[in-house]
Order: C-alpha cells, then sequence, then structure tokens
C-alpha cells in the first residue's frame, strides 16, 4: 500500500480502471443490475446515508437530495454508467432510493409531450 | 493530496440540483464526428456546465458480438458529455453528445431507443463522416435531423447542396446552425422538435402511421 502517486498502476485505480471498478461492484457484472435503468432515469434518495455503508453508496444517497438523472451521478462520482446502474440497484432493492420513470417512447413520441419540451425551449 | 474521502463528498451545487418536483426526464442525442461542435452545441443551451459520463467496453460487451473476447485488462473507457434543460417544474430535457460510431452507441443503455430524437451534426468539410451515422438512424428507425455547422473557415454551401450530398430523403428536415450560439442551438433543437411534432401528428392519422415508422 505504499503510494506512488505517480506510476501507472495507480494512476489506473484513480481513473476508475479495471481494478477499482471491480472492488465498487463487489465483481458483479450485469447480473447486478436492474434492467429499466437508463442514462436519463431520475434518482432520488429516500434514506439518509449511513456511516458503515460503501462510499460509493453514501455518496449516491447524499447527491440524490434532489433529483438526479443516472448520467449526472455516473459524471459526478466519475464511475461508468454500468457501474452506476449496479450501485442504484443496491439502493434500489434495500429501498433508499426511488426512480421516476423514464418516457419510453416506443416509436414517435406522444404530442403532447413535444409540445411542452418545445414551449419549454422557446422560453430559453 | 487525500483525496480519497473529499472526493466522494460530491454532486451537483445548490443550483445545478433540480426541483423536487421533478418528475419525468427525457433526452435528445447529437450525434456526429470528432471535433463537428457537439459538446460545443450541448453547452451553448445546457443550463449547467456539461458534465461528461463514461462508459467501458468490457462492461457490457457480454453478449456483444463484435467485441466478445475483449478482455477485462484491455477496458476501454469511452466519454459522453451531456447537458441538461429544465423544461418546466416537472419535466427535464437532457442532451447527449454521441461519437458517430455506432459501437458506441450500445455502450449506454437506450441511448436512443429512448430519445425523442436525433440531430445529425455535420461539418461541410467532412460531410462524408456523416453518411454511416445517417444510414444508421434510418436502419434503427430514429427521427433525426441534419444540422450543418457553420465554421468560420469552413466554405459556405447551399443546404441543398448538402442535402443531394448527403441523399438525404426529402422529408428530414436539414438548418443551418453555429454552435456556438445559444439561439442558434435552441433554434436547431426546435426545428428538430417541430419535425417529431409533424410526425405524431401524421403517426395519429391510421393510413400514415406504417409508412412512417417501418
Amino acid at each position: 500500500m505504499t503510494p506512488s502517486p505517480i506510476n501507472d498502476a495507480s494512476n489506473s485505480w484513480e481513473q476508475g480502471g479495471p481494478e477499482r471498478l471491480y472492488v465498487i461492484t463487489g465483481g458483479r457484472g450485469a447480473s447486478g443490475r436492474r434492467a429499466d435503468l437508463d442514462l436519463v432515469t431520475l434518482v432520488v434518495a429516500r434514506a439518509a446515508a449511513r456511516p458503515e455503508m460503501q462510499p460509493e453508496h453514501a455518496s449516491i444517497l447524499r447527491m440524490c437530495h434532489y433529483p438526479l438523472s443516472m448520467a449526472e451521478i455516473s459524471a459526478y462520482l466519475k464511475l461508468p454508467f454500468s457501474v452506476v446502474a449496479i450501485l442504484v440497484s443496491d439502493l434500489l432493492a434495500e429501498s433508499t432510493v426511488e426512480v421516476r420513470a423514464t418516457v419510453r417512447t416506443a416509436g414517435i413520441p406522444d404530442p403532447e409531450l413535444l409540445k411542452a419540451v418545445m414551449y419549454g425551449l422557446q422560453k430559453l | 493530496m487525500d483525496s480519497r474521502s473529499s472526493e466522494l463528498a460530491v454532486g451537483p451545487t445548490r443550483e445545478d440540483a433540480l426541483p423536487a418536483s421533478a418528475a419525468t426526464a427525457v433526452k435528445i442525442v447529437v450525434v456526429g464526428g470528432f471535433g463537428v461542435g457537439k459538446t460545443t452545441l450541448v453547452g451553448s443551451v445546457s443550463e449547467i456546465r456539461p458534465l461528461t459520463t463514461e462508459e467501458t467496453m468490457t462492461e457490457v460487451s457480454v453478449g456483444v458480438d463484435d467485441v466478445r473476447g475483449v478482455e477485462q485488462k484491455n477496458a476501454t473507457t469511452v466519454a459522453m458529455d451531456f447537458g441538461r434543460i429544465s423544461i418546466n417544474e416537472e419535466l427535464v430535457l437532457y442532451l447527449f453528445g454521441t461519437p458517430g460510431q455506432q459501437r458506441f452507441w450500445f455502450l449506454w443503455t437506450g441511448l436512443f431507443e429512448g430519445a425523442l430524437g436525433a440531430v445529425v451534426l455535420v461539418d461541410t468539410r467532412r460531410l462524408e463522416a456523416s453518411f454511416d451515422v445517417i444510414g444508421r438512424l434510418e436502419d434503427g428507425g430514429v427521427p433525426f435531423i441534419v444540422a450543418v455547422n457553420a465554421f468560420p473557415d469552413a466554405p459556405a454551401h447551399p443546404l441543398d447542396q448538402v442535402r443531394a450530398a448527403l441523399d438525404l430523403s426529402p422529408t428530414v428536415p436539414i438548418v443551418e446552425c453555429d454552435a456556438r450560439s445559444r439561439a442558434s442551438s435552441r433554434d436547431t433543437l426546435l426545428a428538430l422538435m417541430r419535425y417529431l411534432y409533424s410526425l405524431s401528428i401524421q403517426s395519429a392519422a391510421p393510413m400514415a402511421a406504417s409508412a412512417a415508422t417501418e
């Protein structure tokens, strides 16, 4: 555990190299992940972070005091989306977060939704 | 220097937080080649400084034929910049700028499947880079418009010429855009929304629906 801050190994660890990601997810692949989590699924915390939690889980609970998308969580944690999806799935399983459903447009979106987006854009 | 713990105390600043009432999020994908101005466009209209999400090729490569056999230690990280526009108290629009290569699109679950539509951002000096993207969006049934980013040092081409060069369907809108300008980038998104709206009205008419979506 001697720190050697500039060598390749620690660089890989700090920047989300495979070893660090393996540890964060406990080595789980897609099996630990709910299939309905999308980049723009909004996540909201329903409980406070607990001291014994894995740091990444605690971070998600703290940053999702207000709704936050999966993509934003990935950006702030500097972790790949698939890793965040596993972490959020863990929190969903213990009911410490809830997710707000993504609008899944099967084909062409609903005209009323499109009108709302247009109205919002026109105000920019 | 010990950033391990402080690094984890991260998240949006108070002004970058969404209202508690935010309930629905939609997305638009901005597709284009390297350096075409995707992030510039996203940044011009975003209410937050553009953020970056990333994915590693190995994490979701299981079952995807063309990357099968890639070893975990050879993980390749691919980044995607994105921004956000709060439409109203409940509805949030996200804009993702993604590379044109299709192999990246599978990295993020439902990047296109759940999107309202796409803006193909093109540089007239490198039109050939857009052929693949346009073909793949057509094949995937993703509605899109084409926006020609006006680079100061690029020769100006009439949009009709660009349309012909791209062999674009006559129904697909093509617009000029200055990705650096908030108003121009907003108008580009509005052009996409108007096109989607026209498609949604058409698909509400029973006979026109199958031709538009198949």
